[in-house]
């Protein structure tokens, strides 16, 4: 049995304007140890299926379906004070601007202390000294010095080596990190994913990673998904997704990166933009900007327009997308008639 | 490389190139020699007095935002400034484009001095240079159409323009950007990222320019938008001859954009080199370690070089090269002695001891 198990996952959010559905129909599956990579530019979702996993989303967001099952027990039917046993303990999370995550009045080792004794009974003492062996583990220099000091006291990358550490406090099963490095800078960014990979590695951990950077993920996770406007539309191991995307949208942000292109010729660019939840095309959300919905001989694939696809599996990778259906489907008739 | 440069002592005079280290520096559309700018902490006149041994003084604590750069830009290519947060990449641009005043140095453009002119005094150059900035939801007016937005900075450069030229012009710049002039009346906020950002380069256009200064202009956008932007720009290049000095942080847009790259650390320029050479042969250690840290898609690169340390402030700056606390090669003269850029055998100037020594 998987670690984490995701299963049609839909998340809405009442607005006055009337429900918007920010996740549909999202199935993953996560095994110890695993890392996996979820991608897409921003209002995909990554971010709501990251909070969604531990009921974080504010109101007006909630659960409106699907289940998550993390080592057997069902976590869209555990109450509010079961969670808060499972969060920060079994499954932990790093945010994107670790200022934001830390109390600003609260020095480095209480918070870490806090944290500690809130999910287990040992003294004070004991919990300074569990929270001085992480700030090791991060590689913090003089770490007993930070423990008295306060997050505006450290620099950004140091502030994120913290946030680690908390994260690691408790030893947990998952941790889920929600574009970890994004706030900083090239080297520093280079140096704390390096960081979190052999930590999870070292310790055993599942990570879950949140980004929109598709070379930081081919670097760091093993599997991958790629959202677009609240579904996931391929979803793989991640060295099959990125060096043979099938997904038309998977494709074109491969292909849009410049270091994907001859220098100083044209990007290849994807036309227009993500559309709003409220207001999503008919059939595939990715029709209005994709450019196989025509066909070859010029006519448009009404599926394309009419129906959301279904998942269909290539390789080891489920893509959704009906010219992906439609070519699997000839290859195997012309497989069929030989 | 001559040998007196090795030994130039540490006075301001000494830490900028002599001319002659700079390729012929009359095709140069924009010159800038000895940049200085540094900002005050510590207020204004009273905030700065305090008490010291019984005694009232006056003290003063700085940025040092940039700290004697050097560059030169020709005509029609674009030279991509990176480096990392607070390296004071964008003080460069903002202090060319006259936002703000130097501290010391000089700014040419098209051989005239243009530092410390007045803004009456600018405004002839103000048409010939425009700037695209970072964040397109703060760089448009709220409460101005795209149309008022586009039309002011032609109503400012052509005075003696009728209204229908005007109208033509707006008509033609939004064209050319990918939008439609139909919007017109519309505000920014009724615009997505890409489209503000689209509109920033139109108004930008509008007074058809021949330098434009762009500041990160596509960091705030998404991996697909960005080409888009990117696209739009290059191709402006290619059909208005624009020259760009090209603010960025990302290596990859660099490798794709610039013809020439400076790459900046701490206020202080360490390389300057063609993009092909800085890409296949980075010399200055601190490139190296920004060049291996990019995250590739195929993993067919060296491991990155590890920096120790973070960057210092720029209120306390480190004596000797900037750059000698994160250094994997720093020896006792990098604690002591400024590195100035120095010309390489392929034309490429790199401010390392190192290098300068053959160490590395």
């Amino acid at each position: 049995m998987a670690l984490l198990e995701v299963n049609h996952l839909d998340v809405r959010f009442a607005l006055r304007q009337g429900e918007v559905r920010a996740l549909r129909d999202v199935n993953f599956t996560l095994e110890r140890g695993e890392r996996l990579g979820i991608v897409g530019e921003s209002g995909a979702g990554k971010s709501v299926a990251a909070f969604s996993l531990l009921n974080l989303i504010a109101k007006p967001g909630f659960i409106a379906g699907g289940e998550i099952r993390f080592d057997g027990q069902a976590l869209t039917k555990m109450s509010e004070r079961g969670l808060r046993k499972i969060r920060g303990n079994r499954i932990s999370m790093i945010f994107q601007d670790p200022m934001m995550t830390l109390n600003p009045v609260l020095s480095i080792g209480e918070q870490m202390i806090e944290c500690l004794k809130a999910h287990r009974r040992i003294s004070r003492r004991e919990a300074r000294s569990i929270a001085l062996d992480r700030l090791k583990q991060v590689q913090i220099p003089s770490p007993e010095k930070r423990l008295d000091q306060y997050p505006h006291e450290l620099s950004g990358g140091m502030r994120q080596r913290i946030i680690i550490a908390i994260a690691l406090l408790l030893d947990p099963d998952i941790i889920v990190a929600d574009e970890p490095t994004t706030a900083l800078d090239v080297t520093i960014q280079a140096e704390i994913m390096a960081l979190l990979l052999s930590l999870c590695e070292t310790h055993n951990v599942a990570l879950i990673l949140i980004t929109h950077d598709l070379g930081v993920v081919s670097q760091v996770t093993q599997r991958m998904l790629v959202m677009y406007a609240g579904r996931v539309i391929e979803q793989g191991p991640t060295r099959e997704i990125i060096n043979d995307p099938q997904h038309p949208y998977t494709q074109g942000l491969l292909n849009a990166l410049p270091q994907m292109a001859t220098p100083g010729e044209k990007l290849n660019q994807i036309r227009g933009s993500m559309p709003s939840l409220n207001a999503l095309p008919s059939g595939c959300a990715f029709h209005p900007r994709c450019d196989f919905t025509h066909r070859s001989d010029g006519t448009a694939r009404p599926a394309c327009v009419e129906q959301v696809p279904e998942f269909v599996i290539s390789g080891q990778c489920r893509v959704a997308c009906h010219m992906v259906a439609e070519m699997l489907e000839d290859r195997r008739m012309k497989e069929e008639a030989q | 490389m001559s040998v007196d440069a090795i030994d130039t002592p540490r006075t301001p005079q000494a830490a900028r190139i002599p001319a002659t280290a700079i390729e012929d520096s009359d095709a140069a559309l924009l010159q800038v020699r000895g940049l200085k700018k540094r900002f005050s902490l510590s207020g204004d006149f009273l905030d700065q007095l305090r008490f010291k041994g019984g005694k009232l003084v006056r003290h003063q604590e700085y940025v040092h935002a940039i700290n004697g750069v050097d560059l030169d830009i020709q005509r029609g290519e674009a030279l991509c400034v990176v480096g990392e947060s607070g390296c004071g990449k964008s003080t460069v641009a903002r202090t060319v484009m006259g936002l703000i005043s130097p501290s010391a140095g000089e700014i040419h453009y098209g051989g005239e001095r243009i530092d410390g002119l007045t803004s009456r005094q600018l405004l002839p150059y103000r048409k010939r240079m425009q700037m695209i900035f970072q964040n397109p939801y703060a760089s448009l007016n709220p409460r101005m159409t795209i149309q008022q937005t586009l039309e002011e900075p032609l109503r400012l450069h052509h005075r003696d323009w009728s209204r229908q030229q005007i109208a033509d012009k707006v008509e033609e710049v939004m064209r050319s950007v990918g939008i439609n002039p139909d919007w017109g009346k519309r505000f920014g906020h009724e615009f997505s990222g890409g489209q503000r950002q689209r509109i920033a380069i139109a108004r930008a256009l509008a007074v058809d320019p021949e330098f434009i200064v762009a500041d990160e202009p596509i960091s705030a956008l998404d991996v697909s938008i960005q080409a888009q932007v990117l696209n739009l720009l290059m191709d402006a290049q290619r059909e208005r001859g624009l020259t760009y000095l090209f603010i960025t942080h990302d290596l990859a847009v660099v490798e794709h954009f610039g013809t020439r790259v400076a790459v900046m650390y701490l206020g202080t320029v360490c390389e300057v080199a063609t993009t092909e050479t800085l890409f296949a042969k980075p010399r200055h250690p601190y490139t190296q370690a920004l060049l291996s840290a990019i995250p590739r898609l195929k993993d067919d690169r060296p491991q990155h070089i590890r920096l120790s340390g973070e960057v210092p402030t720029p209120v306390n700056l480190p004596s000797g090269c900037v750059f000698h606390g994160r250094c994997p090669h720093a020896n006792e003269r990098c604690t002591r002695d400024i590195p100035q850029l120095q010309r390489q055998g392929d034309g490429t100037l790199v401010a390392c001891h190192a290098v300068e020594e053959g160490r590395l």
